[in-house]
């Protein structure tokens, strides 16, 4: 019989420090995800937990990890060539090519641009496969920023229109400041059927993220978001992700908003 | 086949079984209740016939047979994934009929719900047979015959306790120990068909975010205190949370476990970084209450409660469940039929 809580173990090929307390883990492994699935990460006899993939390629993955807890503070001790143990991927992903071939606006609010980053830096490496790509990209501070180098290779991009902004700056901080959703507001979004739009972040820059857009006239059918919830298992036993008869990890995270919009905790 | 035996037959019969099998069955527990002087009845492992307590409803389900409070997953050491030694022995467990269509409500969580089968739950399962206590009166608070849970074939063996106990044998695998121990009788179990407490089930269909937010929920708000015992006494409460741990000893090693959770007890739905979700006690009776009469149907087909009524024994709130289902109904409407 398969024992679906036996992870497989692998090693870290490089670590990245984002910011003091986000750092990005490449893993050397051969799971081969869907953009915005997550994967179930532990440490023996530290936990487990539900971790976004950030990234993938061909034999790795990346992890961005915020210390928050038992398990990612002990991750964030390990070096290149050490171990940790990962199992999934699990859940639904984002729907990419529903995206191809349209206009894309993406809205991103802390690590939650984590799990949307691979669909971003697809969409880079192959910009003739979309019209455009409004990005809105919001963090607390300037030093909260995740990912600096590739949003100024996105800033780059001719199809791309990247909007970043602190909730609050600093002294050195010439750039954007104010919530995301007053910048949308500022935006020539409006309605269009050929428009998609993601939303992910905490739970309330997504509800008043996805409130701004309705008030733009976009549907709530051209509407993406993606859930966090706690998770013990990612395979629809422990219960602590169900929201009425839906299970995140099951299928979640991503929703259309026509089902968000319904789903209360 | 249906057997006459005198109880020390059946007590033999037992013995006899022990040999291969692990027997559970509810047992009274001296002295150990929730106040002075006052007994708890859950189940255990028996020997004997005159260790199974008939008279009361058990106070926790058997499902802790099927479902541990804490269960292993894996053993560590330096680092390496080790699962626990599976135990060949099988399993009898007497339980009402309430129960087992209970087990049919873990079934579905524990193999049905996503594509992965949990094995550590199926290892257990396939090595249990029920032997159902027939139930005829109830006792306060059940609501069996209201969620349609009174009765079932998915047993055994049934087995009337009296001066002389009555047996039907489904499983030929039990014929044996059974051969030669008594007279060859009618009979069939009775099913309870009238339960002292009723309830009347909601229309799933009028249930909306509008009955998630009415003001009914807020009286739970203040009575809840959030201890979780209806969770933990309910035979369909399925929630787990995994831990690990090091073994003090020797840190070196450790185990994965999973342990019992409860949709009222605080850090359900908290997170690392702090979010988290139904701070509120209210809102958690709406999100179990839904759970069990709602949202399980609507995925699934048939309601997760059977009508127990362990959690309106158990509340010290005095908080009933089943006037609770009856609120829902005011509310949104009967079900159609």
């Amino acid at each position: 019989m398969k024992n679906p809580y036996l992870p497989n173990k692998y090693m870290i090929l490089d670590v990245q420090h984002q910011t003091d307390i986000d750092y990005t883990f490449r893993v050397a492994c051969d799971i081969a995800p869907k953009n915005g699935q997550f994967v179930e990460l532990s440490i023996p006899k530290i936990g487990e937990a539900p971790i976004s993939i950030s990234d993938f390629g061909d034999g790795y993955i990346d992890m961005t990890i915020r210390r928050v807890g038992k398990v990612t503070d002990y991750l964030h001790n390990l070096r290149p060539g050490d171990h940790m143990y990962l199992r999934g991927p699990y859940g639904n992903g984002f729907p990419l090519d529903h995206y191809k071939g349209k206009r894309l606006v993406i809205a991103a609010g802390g690590t939650g641009l984590a799990p949307v980053k691979s669909i971003i830096n697809y969409f880079h490496q192959h910009s003739q496969e979309i019209q455009g790509l409004d990005l809105f990209i919001g963090f607390k501070s300037p030093k909260d920023i995740l990912f600096m180098d590739e949003i100024e290779n996105w800033m780059k991009n001719e199809r791309f229109n990247v909007v970043l902004t602190v909730d609050k700056g600093d002294e050195c901080w010439t750039g954007n400041v104010g919530l995301i959703t007053q910048y949308i507001s500022q935006e020539s979004i409006g309605k269009d059927e050929n428009l998609e739009v993601i939303i992910v972040g905490p739970p309330m820059m997504m509800k008043f993220t996805a409130l701004e857009f309705l008030k733009k006239e976009i549907l709530e059918n051209q509407i993406w978001v993606s859930f966090e919830r706690k998770m013990s298992c990612g395979i629809g036993k422990c219960g602590h992700c169900k929201i009425d008869e839906t299970y995140v990890c099951l299928e979640g995270p991503v929703f259309n908003y026509t089902k968000a919009k319904k789903l209360i905790d | 086949m249906s057997l006459k035996l005198s109880r020390e037959a059946f007590d033999d019969v037992l013995k006899d079984l022990g040999k291969e099998y692990k027997i559970y069955a509810p047992i009274r527990i001296k002295g150990e209740g929730r106040f002075s002087d006052t007994d708890v009845v859950r189940y255990g492992e028996v020997s004997g016939l005159d260790e199974i307590e008939i008279h009361e409803k058990a106070h926790f389900s058997p499902k802790e047979i099927l479902f541990p409070i804490t269960q292993t997953l894996f053993y560590f050491t330096e680092g390496e994934y080790q699962e626990p030694k599976y135990d060949e022995k099988k399993i009898i467990v007497f339980l009402r009929p309430c129960d087992i269509n209970g087990v049919t409500r873990l079934d579905q969580v524990f193999l049905e719900n996503g594509e992965d089968k949990d094995i550590y739950y199926e290892r257990l399962r396939e090595k249990v047979k029920f032997f159902m206590i027939e139930c005829i009166e109830g006792f306060d608070n059940c609501f069996c015959v209201s969620m349609d849970a009174n009765k079932t074939e998915k047993y055994a063996a049934a087995i009337r306790f009296g001066d002389d106990m009555l047996v039907e044998i489904k499983d030929e695998a039990l014929i044996n120990a059974f051969q030669e121990k008594g007279e060859f009788v009618n009979f069939e179990p009775t099913f309870i068909q009238e339960n002292l407490v009723n309830v009347k089930l909601p229309d799933i269909e009028q249930i909306t975010t509008e009955t998630f937010e009415d003001d009914m929920w807020k009286e739970y708000a203040q009575r809840c205190i959030a201890c979780g015992r209806c969770n933990f006494v309910c035979m369909t409460c399925s929630c787990w949370t995994m831990q690990d741990i090091a073994y003090d000893e020797n840190n070196s090693s450790g185990e994965r476990r999973r342990a019992w959770a409860g949709c009222h007890v605080d850090g359900f739905t908290d997170m690392a970084g702090g979010h988290g979700f139904r701070k509120n006690y209210g809102d958690r009776m709406r999100f179990k209450t839904m759970h069990k009469i709602n949202d399980f149907k609507k995925r699934n087909g048939y309601h997760m409660c059977v009508g127990c009524g362990r959690c309106d024994d158990v509340c010290p709130e005095y908080i009933s469940f089943s006037s609770c289902i009856n609120k829902v109904t005011k509310l949104v409407g009967e079900e159609r039929k």
